[in-house]
């Protein structure tokens, strides 16, 4: 393929590239724009609509939301505008309630997970040897157990109680992806010139781990942590879904247990699972394209090319 | 064989061994490290659903001699295992004599034909979609349709699912939406029992395929894009190759192989996606039987359910793993 | 070793009763790359030809557009460079204005490429006979397995590897092997013209000497045109038979090999051939004075007026033409009668 050896005059001017920071990358703005509107709703609603409507019994039952003229479904008024549910819960508290309690799970979950990728990655790739072997087959297996099914017996065994000790539970699992993803990285970095010529100066470990390595991993690893803030809130919802979450707190996944539950599906009350399903599409597409913004930016050549015949 | 080192075998055999033996202990563990033994927990929970217990102290010490609760530790997990490999896994709790092989050993062709069918369509379908969508010959209008089947990418099968509920089964009221089969129905293999298992496979299926295909999509047009500035491919439109010869035998085929790694690697993910999408649609498989485990608080038979998930999974990620090298040719020369 | 039959009627070659003429002929040939800063004009107006029979070196230094050239001719380049002009007749036919399924048919049958990179270039998942079944049956269909088989491994005997090389896949081969494989690929439908773009600058010193005898035994048996594109002037001398010598994205001069090195006209070409190391003498080194200009403006007028030690003000301001200033050699410049 030819190239052309263009001299310094011809690079672009210093300053930021489309497509060095991530500011400036549609895909990852527009998710994250996504992300903070639920956030900031869940955060702010509290203020505007009374969040003890989100409590059992505290609303008439089977409301459909407020615009809605179907015969089938009555009552339909303002001052539920996303309608209850047959517990007397109102769907926008719920909503409002269950949308940070999602993404605390998510956070924490995932948070504790890079970390701990983070530590085992790094151990693994640089060590190498046995703990490489070690580090690398235990990341490995997790990985092919179907972590759902676990997390089910887990859970059954474990009545959880609130969202902390269901971030914990997650988080047993949620270090397999990132120690794998984060390892490859170390050992391709490690044979990068400018970080053998760290190791040859003889600059110390962490020092080439935190001052090399770490801030050019940077893109992927914010990429990785959408993708596992992703995958920590389907597991919990999932969780939740099947009835396992807890019980007196509302979160998203609990009312789309409650909702399967009464068969709101087949007799139609879509507002009951409609909303909370909405959210979390948001939440989840919103994490999807900051993950796939971020990946661009980390990889260069993913940026709208294409191949020739 | 081709590609097939001994050494690589065995390393694989091992990974499986290992997952195994890992994902059995860890479901060993757990009830024991709940406070309180688990004969007591689920006494306590099956009172808390259905009132007080009679002759409690008799059940619970009857249950733990069966259950080998009085032997120490390391020999019921030697027990345990042992139980495991011979796939005896016990009575199931609620809805005994029914032992939990039985009820699984019904359950397992289900859950095989729906994940093995739906895996296989979407695999395939989403990486040929991803690879057209990264291939400049393909005309723009088929391109312009492609990024529609991404929207669905980052819905979760059961979400989708959800959705397809409502819109075939309330709304529209095309396609069953529960069961496997039609409950009036002759249990033999005549065709309208076939043809009954099929239409209600469709809404299941559709909501794994639909929800899984962005991902291999995605995936394989960042392998083609990344493969396009390839040498070999430059020198194959050198050599005046037709476009279809170029894009499978050349294109295609470097770029899959990773996708296979992948599909390795998310096996344990598929799955859990599809115990879920079992529940919701009631299909006979193993998560909906998961689901009547839990409900029922039958650990027998959630831990027996799970141990064969653990176990299918694993085997299909080893076979998975031991074809590899027979696409790939240059892995048996490579340390994994 | 005899030429195989099936090399020797071959496939490609020009139908009987078409008068001799260049193989090859490039007229203004014109490629620009777009950059956020404007195009950058990688080939600027380039002419030659390439008669039957003969090897043409083509060379300059990393940069200078020959690779370009030879991605052009074949209409290989990749966006974001493009051909803005120019005519690339074949054999008499404008390969710049045929169609995607004329082109295909022209490309490999008439005109073959050895590329650069062999370590690269081929298919990691399909073996050699694949690969080389692969251009034949794209040209002429499907072939009868035997004598597809014979066919293959003639021409693998014609580049000197040995039988066992047909099973093997591309990274059971060593460079050197790789590379003659490629060779092998060209040499298959025996096309008119070959290019070849620097076969051996990946190579060790040992491996290209065997590469670049395997290039003169097929070129000898063959009598194929070639094209050699390099930086190597000592290997240019032992192979090709006229050579043209890039700047720029301009041709400098084109001339007998042997003229080239007794009595070079152009003020680049003569820094090139000083630049060779000699075995038998010690040499200064000699660095070149200047900086290559911004090649999306090139000065107005010659090329290479910024670095040229011989620069006079009528060659900034206007740009020379090529001339033919002895029989054979032709030299851009405005002031080579001086040393002529």
């Amino acid at each position: 393929m030819a190239t052309i050896t263009v001299p310094e005059s011809l690079t672009a001017p210093a300053g930021v590239n489309r497509w060095d920071s991530p500011w400036l990358n549609r895909k990852f703005v527009t998710g994250l724009v996504m992300v903070l509107a639920v956030l900031f709703m869940g955060l702010i609603g509290g203020r505007f609509w009374s969040e003890r409507l989100a409590l059992v019994a505290s609303s008439p039952l089977n409301l459909p939301p407020a615009w809605v003229k179907d015969p089938q479904f009555i009552g339909a008024t303002l001052a539920h505008p996303l309608g209850t549910e047959s517990n007397g819960r109102d769907i926008l508290a719920v909503i409002i309630t269950g949308a940070p309690r999602s993404f605390q799970v998510g956070l924490i979950a995932a948070g504790i997970g890079i970390l701990v990728g983070i530590v085992l990655g790094f151990t693994a790739g640089f060590m190498g040897g046995w703990v490489d072997n070690v580090i690398r087959t235990l990341a490995d297996s997790v990985i092919t157990i179907p972590t759902l099914a676990l997390l089910i017996v887990v859970s059954s065994y474990v009545r959880v109680v609130d969202i902390n000790s269901m971030a914990l539970i997650l988080a047993l699992f949620a270090w397999a992806g990132p120690t794998r993803l984060i390892r490859s990285q170390v050992l391709s970095m490690r044979e990068r010139g400018y970080v053998r010529m760290a190791r040859l100066s003889g600059v110390p470990t962490f020092d080439i781990m935190f001052r090399e390595m770490l801030p050019n991993m940077m893109p992927y690893l914010a990429s990785s942590l959408a993708g596992n803030v992703a995958g920590a809130i389907l597991a919990a919802t999932s969780l939740e879904a099947l009835g396992l979450g807890p019980a007196r707190i509302p979160t998203l996944g609990m009312t789309i247990f409650y909702a399967i539950s009464s068969s709101a599906v087949i007799r139609g009350m879509w507002w009951w699972w409609g909303f909370p399903i909405l959210i979390l599409i948001v939440i989840f597409s919103g994490l999807f394209l900051m993950a796939i913004g971020l990946d661009e930016i980390a990889n260069p050549r993913l940026r709208g090319v294409q191949a020739q015949a | 064989m081709r590609g097939l080192t001994r050494q690589y075998v065995i390393r694989r055999l091992g990974m499986w061994v290992l997952t195994i033996w890992l994902g059995s202990t860890i479901i060993f563990a757990i009830p024991r490290l709940v406070p309180g033994d688990p004969v007591s927990a689920m006494v306590s929970r099956m009172s808390q659903s259905a009132g007080r217990v009679e002759n409690s102290a008799e059940m619970i010490n009857a249950w733990r001699v069966r259950f080998g609760l009085d032997a120490p530790v390391p020999i019921q997990y030697l027990r345990f295992l042992k139980n495991s490999i011979t796939f005896d896994l016990g009575y199931s709790l609620g809805q005994f004599p029914e032992t939990v092989s039985e009820m699984v050993a019904a359950a397992v062709p289900w859950t095989m034909g729906l994940l093995a069918m739906a895996t296989i369509i979407s695999f395939v379908l989403g990486n040929l979609i991803g690879a057209l969508m990264a291939w400049a010959p393909t005309p723009r209008w088929l391109r312009r349709l492609l990024p529609l089947s991404l929207t669905f990418t980052s819905i979760p099968y059961f979400m989708l699912a959800i959705l397809l509920i409502y819109t075939f089964g309330f709304g529209l009221r095309v396609l069953p939406t529960s069961g496997g089969y039609g409950r009036d129905l002759d249990l033999s293999w005549n065709w309208d029992f076939m043809l009954s298992i099929a239409q209600h496979a469709i809404l299941p299926a559709l909501s794994i395929v639909i929800a899984s295909m962005g991902y291999w999509a995605l995936g394989m047009r960042g392998m083609m894009i990344t493969n396009a500035g390839e040498d070999y491919i430059i020198l194959g439109r050198a050599k005046g190759l037709s476009p279809t010869r170029l894009f499978l035998r050349y294109a295609v085929r470097n770029a899959v192989l990773p996708q296979v790694t992948a599909l390795a690697l998310t096996l344990g993910s598929i799955v859990g996606g599809a115990v879920l999408v079992e529940y919701l649609f009631a299909y006979p498989g193993m998560g909906y039987l998961l689901y009547e485990g839990i409900v029922t608080n039958d650990y027998a038979l959630i831990q027996g359910i799970v141990f064969i998930l653990i176990l299918t999974t694993a085997t299909a990620v080893l076979i998975i793993d031991l074809i590899y090298p027979l696409i790939d040719p240059r892995i048996s020369y490579q340390q994994r | 070793m005899t030429t195989p039959e099936t090399l020797r009627a071959g496939a490609g070659v020009q139908p009987a009763g078409t008068p001799p003429g260049p193989v090859l002929e490039v007229r203004d040939l014109r490629v620009h790359y777009a950059t956020h800063g404007g195009d950058v004009i990688a080939v600027n107006g380039v002419s030659f030809d390439v008669q039957q029979g003969e090897i043409l070196g083509l060379v300059g230094e990393s940069g200078c557009g020959k690779s370009t050239v030879a991605m052009s001719i074949l209409r290989l380049v990749q966006p974001p460079g493009r051909i803005v002009s120019g005519h690339v007749m074949l054999n008499g036919t404008d390969l710049l204005g045929l169609s995607q399924p004329e082109l295909n048919r022209v490309r490999w049958r008439d005109i073959a490429l050895i590329p650069q990179g062999a370590m690269n270039s081929l298919n990691p998942v399909m073996r050699v006979k694949e690969q080389i079944a692969d251009a034949i049956e794209a040209h002429e269909g499907k072939q009868p397995a035997r004598a597809l088989r014979e066919r293959i491994l003639d021409i693998l005997g014609t580049v000197g590897l040995q039988s066992r090389v047909y099973d093997l896949f591309p990274h059971e081969l060593s460079g050197g092997m790789k590379q003659r494989v490629c060779i092998a690929m060209a040499i298959a439908l025996n096309p008119s013209l070959i290019i070849a773009d620097e076969p051996t600058s990946a190579l060790d010193v040992v491996v290209q000497r065997v590469v670049a005898q395997t290039l003169l035994d097929v070129k000898k048996r063959l009598n194929v045109s070639m094209i050699l594109i390099g930086h190597d002037m000592g290997l240019q001398a032992q192979l090709v038979d006229r050579i043209a010598v890039m700047y720029a994205g301009n041709i400098a001069e084109i001339t007998p090999v042997q003229a080239a090195f007794d009595g070079p006209l152009h003020p680049y070409t003569q820094l090139l051939i000083a630049s060779i190391p000699s075995i038998k003498a010690r040499k200064a080194l000699h660095v070149t004075e200047g900086l290559t200009h911004d090649l999306r403006r090139p000065p107005p007028g010659c090329v290479f007026s910024l670095r040229c030690p011989q620069v006079a003000d009528e060659c900034r301001a206007v740009v020379p033409l090529m001339r033919e200033m002895r029989p054979g050699q032709r030299v851009a410049c405005h002031r080579c009668e001086l040393w002529m």
